[in-house]
């Protein structure tokens, strides 16, 4: 050491101090789930319905057992990307190594889940996605779920839907070109629906970028191809937009579209532009089973709205990591132990973490507000889809479609 | 040929929103040598402050023009008095300090239009209230025109008139071209130059104030960051037709609304943002004054 550098010897002595002085003083031991998602920007209302989803399940957790597992207190920490994939890896990479989150929760654009996926894959905490649909979200790896369809099956139901149901043959593909999902949508649409003998108007879809706001130029170039419908996966501030001006150029073809439809705010702004549409999506409000019944109920007592699908998956999403917790606590006390907020960063997290993976992975028939939850060993969720249509300002449930 | 004519129409509404905000960034740096970097911000602010009145008068309930136009004014109103403010608060203080001051001043009012907006208004979308009912206006041909885009071709040229006739005709206006020309000579001949300047502010917040009322009424989505892209490409639409030269930024903006458009329908939507900056780069290559601006030697 050079005696210049014996300047710094106490201030690092007191810098260790402090240092154990804080780990010191985290005496309560807690269970800390990491939560990420826009709860502000082009898609909002996704992260804020997650949001909700989760808080409602923790609230009945908080019910059932004071909002214990395994005798830790749960808590949930939330982050907000702004809906920007790099945003979303900055608010990970925060949850796992700073606050030391022993799950995620999250995201609904497939975009963003993708790139803070892989954050969470090398950290190794397991991470639920409620909503994203993209395939590529959980070929990230092993630690990555998610808890509802994927693309080429949802895709498929459209083209299915446009084929058969609406006997449609020309279908014009409007897609937003930054954005996974709507790109994969486009592709597993356009093949199975040429497959089943339509034709896609002019051979390619037309595109646009997400936050764009005039897409006259488009619907122009569509409008000439005189399509029987035209098919927009994308998220639903820019759809309400398209079909409003779809209508005000005359074009009367009804839209067809995914699960990024699925919001309150849909029908505020498209508004009767919307009529007639259809799109894909997890559930719908109207069907009558008893457990999505009971959800909707306790989930208007609580935030005074109907919930989305968004939000649905977002509780059943939860309440599946809840569920893996409590059985790990039953299972294997000892590497339970491993989940509490004090052993962050320890070889003991990591092995209570791995166990937790393999205990999501085996989920089986889960009974979810969403339908029965089963996890491939793709660790996706094989399940039916319903199709939504538009009607008077309402969405109406229209059909069921099986995988 | 239809699809054309669409795309046309389609152009010279966008073409019209652009001529209305490059309007504001000529007039100020004829008067000032000033780029505004915040005027895109001030559109933004417009449409928000449309939003507030058109939410207060019920105008999206019952739409009826009285209450179109109540919102209209009282954007331009409240954007104008912005103006002023801004022009006192953040511009004069560095009005006797190098240009380059100025422009970083007015990159710092930008950021702080964005981002307090951000912090008042939230960063999600809001959606802006219909305050005039759609309408198709059938022309014949598979071509049509909306109600909406006709109220902004006509607003639109009004506006430009007014501009035209208030710069011509009045004293203001002739003071206006006077400190233009020559700053010192204009006070020596007894004109309030301050005055001029926060005038000239005033006018340009106030056209840029109907640009985002228009477009919101159009495309009802605003949110914090839309000034941001229209005020560049409006800027750069003024560049085209010759900064400093009121006719010019109207043919600039119409020229920049058309070329977009066009490059979206026949080309590839993901240029329609780059369309813009190929054109300032080929104007300034080719006529660095603009399409209708003189050419003037600058004494060193």
């Amino acid at each position: 050491m050079t005696p210049r550098s014996w300047w710094f010897a106490p201030l690092a002595l007191a810098a260790a101090v402090a240092l154990a002085g804080c780990a010191g003083s985290k005496s309560t031991d807690e269970i800390l789930v990491g939560e990420y998602g826009s709860l502000t920007g082009n898609e909002a209302n996704f992260g804020q319905s997650t949001k909700e989803g989760v808080d409602l399940a923790l609230a009945e957790l908080q019910a059932s057992d004071q909002g214990k597992i395994g005798g830790l207190p749960v808590r949930t920490l939330v982050e907000d990307d702004r809906g920007l994939p790099e945003e979303a890896v900055t608010v990970v990479k925060k949850l796992i190594n700073q606050d030391g989150v022993c799950s995620v929760l999250g995201e609904v654009a497939s975009s963003r889940s993708i790139a803070a996926a892989s954050v969470c894959q090398d950290a190794g905490v397991p991470m639920i996605s409620p909503s994203s649909t993209n395939p590529k979200v959980t070929q990230q790896g092993d630690y990555i779920f998610r808890m509802c369809f994927i693309d080429p099956f949802q895709g498929t139901v459209m083209a299915k839907f446009a084929a058969l149901n609406l006997k449609l043959k020309t279908v014009a593909i409007l897609e937003d070109v930054r954005n996974d999902y709507s790109v994969g949508l486009t592709q597993y649409f356009s093949e199975a629906f040429t497959s089943l003998g339509g034709a896609i108007a002019s051979g390619k879809p037309q595109a646009y970028n997400a936050g764009d706001t005039d897409f006259r130029s488009q619907l122009t170039a569509i409008k000439a191809m005189k399509p029987e419908a035209i098919y927009v996966p994308g998220y639903y501030t820019d759809v309400g937009l398209i079909a409003r001006q779809a209508r005000e150029l005359g074009i009367t073809a009804p839209l067809l579209g995914g699960d990024g439809w699925e919001s309150e705010k849909l029908l505020e702004i498209g508004g009767d532009a919307l009529n007639g549409s259809y799109y894909s999506n997890h559930f719908a409000v109207d069907n009558p089973d008893p457990r999505l019944q009971d959800f909707l109920k306790s989930y208007k007592a609580k935030f005074g709205k109907e919930p989305d699908a968004i939000g649905g998956l977002a509780y059943d999403a939860a309440r599946v990591l809840f569920l893996s917790m409590q059985k790990l606590h039953t299972q294997d006390p000892a590497a339970f132990a491993g989940l509490g907020s004090s052993k962050t960063g320890s070889p003991a997290r990591r092995a209570a973490t791995q166990k937790l993976r393999d205990i999501i992975a085996a989920t089986k028939e889960f009974p979810g507000v969403s339908g029965v939850i089963t996890l491939d060993a793709n660790r996706n969720a094989s399940k039916p889809a319903v199709v939504i249509e538009v009607k008077a300002g309402k969405k109406v449930y229209n059909t069921t479609v099986n995988p | 040929m239809s699809e054309f004519l669409q795309q046309l129409v389609n152009g010279l509404t966008s073409g019209s929103v652009y001529a209305l905000i490059a309007l504001g960034y000529t007039m100020v740096y004829g008067i000032l040598r000033l780029i505004n970097f915040a005027h895109g911000d001030i559109y933004m602010l417009g449409a928000f402050i449309g939003w507030f009145a058109a939410r207060a008068l019920h105008a999206g309930q019952q739409p009826n023009p009285l209450k179109a136009l109540a919102v209209l004014v009282i954007a331009m109103v409240g954007c104008g008095l912005a103006g002023v403010i801004i022009e006192r608060l953040a511009y004069k203080p560095v009005r006797k300090s190098p240009r380059l001051s100025a422009l970083i001043t007015a990159i710092g009012v930008s950021l702080l239009l964005e981002n307090g907006a951000r912090l008042l208004f939230g960063a999600d979308p809001k959606f802006f209230p219909q305050i005039v009912t759609l309408q198709n206006i059938p022309l014949g041909g598979g071509v049509t025109i909306s109600n909406h885009q006709i109220i902004i071709l006509t607003v639109s040229v009004v506006l430009m008139f007014a501009l035209r006739v208030v710069v011509l005709h009045t004293k203001v206006g002739k003071a206006m071209q006077a400190v233009s020309f020559n700053p010192t000579a204009a006070a020596l001949m007894g004109i309030s130059v301050d005055r001029i300047i926060t005038f000239t502010f005033m006018i340009g917040s106030m056209l840029a104030a109907a640009a985002g009322v228009l477009v919101a009424m159009k495309d009802p989505k605003i949110e914090p960051y839309m000034g941001l892209l229209p005020g560049l490409k409006a800027f750069v639409a003024a560049v085209l037709g010759g900064i400093g030269n009121v006719p010019g930024a109207v043919l600039g903006g119409l020229v920049m609304g058309i070329a977009e458009v066009m490059v979206v329908g026949y080309v590839s939507p993901t240029y329609r943002d780059a369309i813009a900056f190929v054109l300032l780069i080929v104007i300034l290559l080719v006529r660095p004054s603009g399409i209708l601006g003189r050419s003037t030697t600058e004494k060193v």
